[in-house]
């Protein structure tokens, strides 16, 4: 009986060279229309008029919000794609999972600065230890550990599968996040999105704003695999010639 | 186009700033990165090809 031909799609994009060529047509797409969606959410936004209590500052929410959203995502990537290489051995897990993290990083950073910056004119303090704002701190150390617990590990396989073990540790993070605002008296305000507490006047250009950088985290997503696979293709090729150079060099 | 920002305009415009700054800066890391991994697998295969 001859063997099965037939692949899923997961199995179709588990092959770099899939991945690489399908990417690689997507890409300028996703970035154009990132780049549009993040500038017509913005524009409209600067249009808005003060809100009654915030003032100007409520401008603030347009980057603010959709980039608190996204570090938390990024962190859904990173622990998923772990998953994905630990128990499904796909190959292109780790790369997903490496590749999440510094965006991730840079998400929460942002995430962490506006909303001090936010604050301050809001609360009348950058920065306050209360449970929210403590466990975003905790979420961008994590990025931080995930990335130096890679790079700290020589053998790649190893490194792979630790940080990926405590990517999934790490993921309790994102119910403590999410329901800090309710489990805890914070100074933060708890989340007034979803449950329609935003007027819509703010929250259409929220909206677009957050689409447009939720476009923009997946184009850098896709770029950052991108380049992990070449990178990954660069180190088995120097592999290859070291190989070739000992055993040419190597007594018959 | 741009409105009057008031009092809290230093704020606004920092958050936008930094937003503008790190994301710029992440961007740039990513071109120059993919640019310097094609360039060095480009040198592998015309140094293979030679061989």
């Amino acid at each position: 009986m001859p063997p099965m031909q037939t692949q899923s799609i997961t199995q179709k994009l588990a092959n770099p060279t899939v991945f690489m060529n399908l990417s690689g047509a997507i890409l300028p797409w996703l970035s154009g229309a990132a780049a549009i969606m993040i500038a017509w959410g913005l524009l409209i936004g600067f249009q808005t008029p003060p809100d009654y209590q915030q003032g100007q500052t409520v401008k603030i929410m347009f980057i603010h919000v959709p980039a608190a959203w996204l570090s938390m995502m990024a962190y859904v990537i990173v622990a998923v794609s772990s998953f994905g290489l630990l128990v499904f051995r796909h190959p292109l897990a780790d790369v997903s999972a490496k590749a999440a993290a510094p965006i991730g990083a840079v998400f929460t950073l942002i995430a962490l600065a506006t909303g001090s910056l936010w604050g301050k004119p809001t609360w009348g303090t950058y920065w306050q230890w209360d449970a929210r704002m403590t466990s975003v701190l905790i979420l961008l150390f994590l990025y931080l550990g995930l990335m130096a617990l890679r790079s700290s590990i020589e053998d790649e396989t190893l490194a792979s599968k630790l940080t990926a073990v405590l990517a999934l540790t790490g993921i309790v993070i994102l119910p403590v996040i999410k329901f800090s605002v309710d489990w805890w008296n914070t100074l933060h305000q708890p989340a007034g999105v979803i449950k329609g507490g935003l007027d819509p006047v703010f929250l259409k250009p929220l909206l677009i704003s957050a689409v447009g950088f939720s476009l923009l985290f997946f184009a850098l997503h896709m770029k950052g695999m991108r380049n992990e696979v070449l990178r990954r293709r660069v180190k088995a090729r120097q592999l290859k010639e070291v190989d070739r150079a000992a055993r040419q060099g190597a007594p018959a | 186009m741009i409105p009057d920002m008031g009092k809290h305009a230093i704020f606004i415009w920092s958050s936008y700033a930094i937003m503008a700054g790190v994301l710029g800066a992440l961007i740039a890391w990513l071109i120059f990165d993919g640019r310097r991994q094609a360039r060095l697998l480009a040198q592998f295969d015309t140094r293979r090809s030679k061989n």
